[in-house]
């Protein structure tokens, strides 16, 4: 029947093609409203929170201290205590991700053990929040001895973040083409030579992209440093920019932003807002410029 | 060209030669490099073993029993007349937070990556994964001041229940928050479906949507399969969000709208109290070694499907 | 161009695998290098959530008074700061309730010292409940029944309360997570040391309880007199059913005839010294006294001091 109809009438539509259509507009639709449903609380969610917070929010409320038991003023010693566990933990775990990605992607072979060490590093990225806490508590501030500080914090986000490093170097490493590297071993270079001298120059946006995830994913935990490092006040000197010394503890901005939502009473009702605001800000801006660096260098790239 | 080295490879002289100290520099660095590849493995052991040796005394000790551990539902962990160690009401928490997370995440998430690797253009395309990766960068700590301010007070007003705090607030979190690991395996594991798959399919004559749910659906299963565990496994680990949204009540939930405690937010919120040393210290790392073997199991099976997906 | 980048991800490699070393190797040492304001000293202040505000209001005002010493404060309950102190890993542990037995045991084995006591205030513990509950005063048996195990009230009803514009007036008991010395002194003065009841809201601070009380008509909760907000309103106590209840004031504090009062501690190891002795010092003076009043809690009499 539909053959028939299709020929008497060429170009209009059989009811079956209609159906297919408005089938395949549903289909499209619907799928459209699901995909759209996660940018609404996003934007929701950031526009409530600028809304409530915009009262307190200002230059001075950044670089101001706590004032009136942490109930006014601005948030300082926090942001600054941020900054440290990023630094060093950045220090930590760039190294050993970027190497540990290298091996993985270069030198690895297909055996038992370098699959045993694709597990261990999909399974540390699923490790809970909360255990790499007992693990930093146990091991950093206890065994080793560190005390409650700045080192065995930044240690524990370190650990914590090196699945991120690793992930995201590997990706870049294996997007550099294959050919690139048997050129380069033709002539006679050796396997780190070839790295170096290929590999590296090709892949290192997308090493930058995963150095810089690993920033925001720090920036942003909250666990891990409770238990090992970061405090509920401290009371530094206004306007330093080097207040603390590593086996100090230091505020944080979650951690700040956890204890004025929980524990600080009468606080002027904007300040946690605005706090988690700068958190947000911040955790945004270094996802947002890891974004922006790979679309850029993406747009360069010569094959 | 004429050059006569390269026409007569008989006169090529020996490779020159290497200084030492580069050989050598070579060797060392390749050693660290092995070394920072098999630390993986070492930092995966030490978190087992540094969080399980904490939590050993208390295994081996008497008045502890481990199926009660597991399957009572009284925590009373610092009661002066009668200690009690049970798990259970906070398991269950877990497990009904992340059931509730997945019905809300499963859906929509993999609804969000049909969408984005079949029907979308590559301008929007790439506005969506950039939104969903934004979406995947906020804290979990933001995440659970905006359930414990905002969250809760609509869920009371939507609801009437007595508390905004509960099941369905951290439900609705951490479903959020692990949307955007939903999507983008899903993604990925739509993306690896071969054209030829949807061409015959087009050929003849299937709607997209047939396609999605005839073709795509079935062949990519594996892979979905493995985003949602992925999920699970999130929002399972996920910590200060639960502790701040669910209402933090050692209780079996009867109701969406009654509050809950999660395995992960009861460490965060006794660790810091309990003495060091005491058996409710080592009870907490005990509960941190269940934790570390639940997502461990998630993990590995997710990875499992995966490897099965590629082996095909 | 990716060279160029490369060469500064090449510095900022080696830069940051030198500092890495140096994070690790630091700590061992003095490490005094890191901080460029020479000759501070750090007070390390742990324990009570009820008490971590006043301790906070103190150390950022000691700031002021002695700008080279810095006071880190931290909370967790008054069982990690008396846990912290045993390992004497800090300075001072402050404590809404007295050191045990056990643990001054552990003290002196473990650091070889004497845990010294300082009451550095007293604070009430207020029973709060919503604004718009009708109720203006509870007796401690009722409490007992609406927290404890095994405990018969569930319902506001049973103490004859009706809250306006409530159809389930199912009593919602907030409470405090477990050990935290509020917690404990709660079920030691009202509860009579039996448990409290599964499914309250534990909630992890005082704040939090205060907040929950405020948003839920039906709720019930208690914490520092401190928290008070303006969504909320303390109960009046009365020892027993009958006799007249009391409110949680300043006064009723002092002269012991409001229940739930409690005295605040600090611990130090041994007698303190230096510094540490001079901060506790201040604490105790007019003007740490008043900051603490100002904070909420009831300050010592005058003429008061350390046991």
């Amino acid at each position: 029947m539909a053959v028939v109809s299709l020929a008497a009438t060429r170009f209009t539509k059989t009811a079956l093609a209609a159906r297919k259509e408005r089938a395949e507009a549903v289909a499209k639709w619907a799928f459209f409203g699901m995909a759209v449903a996660m940018i609404i609380p996003l934007v929701a969610i950031i526009a409530y929170l600028l809304y409530r917070a915009a009262p307190s929010l200002s230059l001075e409320f950044l670089v101001e201290m706590p004032r009136r038991g942490m109930r006014e003023g601005g948030i300082w010693p926090a942001f600054i205590g941020t900054l440290y566990l990023v630094v060093i933990s950045l220090a930590v775990s760039a190294p050993i991700g970027v190497l540990a990605a290298i091996y993985l992607n270069e030198y690895a072979r297909d055996t038992w053990f370098n699959r045993l060490i694709n597990l261990a590093v999909i399974n540390l990225a699923g490790v809970p929040s909360i255990v790499h806490a007992l693990f930093g508590l146990g091991a950093f501030v206890y065994a080793a001895k560190f005390g409650y500080s700045i080192v065995a914090a930044s240690l524990t986000l370190a650990i914590m973040t090196l699945p991120v490093i690793i992930a995201s170097t590997r990706e870049a490493l294996a997007s550099v083409p294959m050919a690139f590297r048997e050129a380069c071993w033709n002539v006679g270079a050796t396997r780190w030579q070839t790295i170096k001298a290929v590999v590296l120059p090709n892949s290192i946006s997308g090493i930058l992209t995963g150095v810089i995830l690993q920033v925001s994913r720090a920036a942003g935990e909250t666990a891990p440093i409770m238990f090992t490092g970061a405090v509920f006040f401290k009371a530094i000197q206004p306007g330093t920019v080097f207040p603390y010394r590593l086996q100090d503890q230091c505020m944080a901005l979650s951690m700040h932003l956890y204890t004025v939502s929980t524990q600080i009473p009468n606080v002027k009702e904007s300040i946690p807002y605005a706090t988690a605001i700068v958190l947000l800000g911040t955790v945004l801006l270094v996802n947002v410029s890891a974004i922006g660096l790979r679309v850029w260098l993406r747009n360069r790239k010569r094959w | 060209m004429t050059d006569p080295a390269l026409s007569n490879p008989r006169t090529v002289g020996p490779r020159p030669r290497r200084r030492a100290w580069a050989v050598i520099g070579e060797r060392a660095l390749e050693t660290v490099i092995r070394a920072s590849g098999v630390s993986a493995i070492l930092f995966v052991l030490a978190i087992f073993f540094f969080v399980f040796r904490e939590a050993a005394p208390v295994l081996f000790s008497d008045d502890f029993n481990f199926l009660e551990f597991l399957f009572s539902a009284q925590w009373y962990p610092t009661s002066d007349i009668n200690v009690r160690y049970g798990t259970w009401a906070l398991t269950v928490g877990s497990f009904s937070v992340t059931a509730l997370a997945m019905v809300l995440a499963v859906p929509f998430g993999l609804g969000a990556a049909i969408y984005i690797s079949e029907f979308s253009g590559p301008r929007q395309r790439e506005t969506l994964k950039i939104t969903i990766e934004l979406l995947a960068a906020i804290p979990s700590v933001v995440w659970g001041f905006i359930g414990l301010t905002v969250m809760s007070r609509i869920i009371v007003a939507l609801t009437g229940a007595p508390v905004g705090v509960n099941l369905l607030n951290g439900g609705l979190i951490l479903a959020l928050m692990s949307v955007p690991i939903i999507v983008s395996i899903g993604e990925d594991a739509l993306k690896a479906v071969p054209d030829s798959y949807r061409e015959a399919a087009q050929a003849l004559g299937a709607t997209r949507w047939q396609i999605v749910f005839r073709v795509l659906l079935p062949a990519a299963k594996n892979g979905l399969l493995a985003a949602v565990l992925l999920g699970v496994g999130r929002a399972v680990g996920e910590t200060m969000a639960v502790l701040m949204a669910t209402g933090h009540a050692v209780h079996l939930p009867h109701s969406l709208v009654d509050s809950v405690r999660t395995l992960t937010a009861n460490i965060a919120a006794e660790l810091g109290e309990a003495p060091v040393g005491s058996s409710h210290y080592q009870v907490l790392f005990l509960t941190g070694v269940l934790l570390f073997c639940i997502t461990f199991a998630v993990n590995l099976t997710a990875d499992l499907v995966i490897r099965g997906v590629r082996r095909k | 161009m990716s060279r160029h980048i490369l060469r500064v991800a090449q510095i900022l490699f080696l830069g940051g695998l030198s500092a890495g070393l140096g994070a690790l190797l630091l700590p061992t040492g003095c490490g005094g290098g890191a901080g460029p304001e020479p000759a501070t000293t750090s007070i390390q202040v742990k324990g009570s959530d009820t008490m971590v505000n006043v301790a906070q209001a103190w150390a950022e005002e000691y700031r002021k008074v002695e700008p080279t010493v810095a006071v880190e404060v931290s909370g967790g309950g008054s069982g990690v700061g008396i846990a912290a102190l045993e390992r004497g890993t800090i300075d001072i542990a402050t404590a809404s309730r007295n050191m045990k037995p056990d643990e001054i045991e552990r003290t002196r084995r473990n650091t070889g010292k004497e845990p010294m006591e300082f009451v550095v205030g007293f604070d009430a513990l207020a029973v709060y409940v919503n604004k718009e509950n009708p109720i203006n005063e509870i007796a401690l048996e009722q409490l007992a029944q609406i927290f404890a195990e095994g405990g018969t009230i569930t319902k506001w009803s049973q103490l004859g309360v009706s809250i306006p514009g409530v159809s389930d007036d199912t009593i919602v008991q907030v409470s405090r997570q477990s050990s935290s010395g509020t917690y404990e002194f709660f079920r030691e003065h009202v509860l009579n040391k039996k448990d409290f009841k599964l499914g309250s809201r534990d909630m992890n601070g005082s704040k939090e309880v205060v907040e929950l009380v405020g948003t839920t008509k039906t709720a019930i909760g208690y914490s520092g007199m401190g928290y008070a907000t303006l969504a909320v309103k303390m109960l009046k106590v009365a020892r027993k059913a009958g006799e007249p209840a009391v409110a949680p004031t300043v006064e009723n504090t002092l002269n012991k005839s409001y229940p739930l009062a409690r005295s605040l501690q600090a611990y130090t190891l041994g007698e303190p010294q230096g510094a540490v002795k001079k901060y506790i010092d201040w604490m105790l003076s007019d003007a740490g006294q008043k900051i603490l009043q100002e904070s909420g809690y009831v300050p010592i009499p005058t003429g008061g001091k350390s046991t």
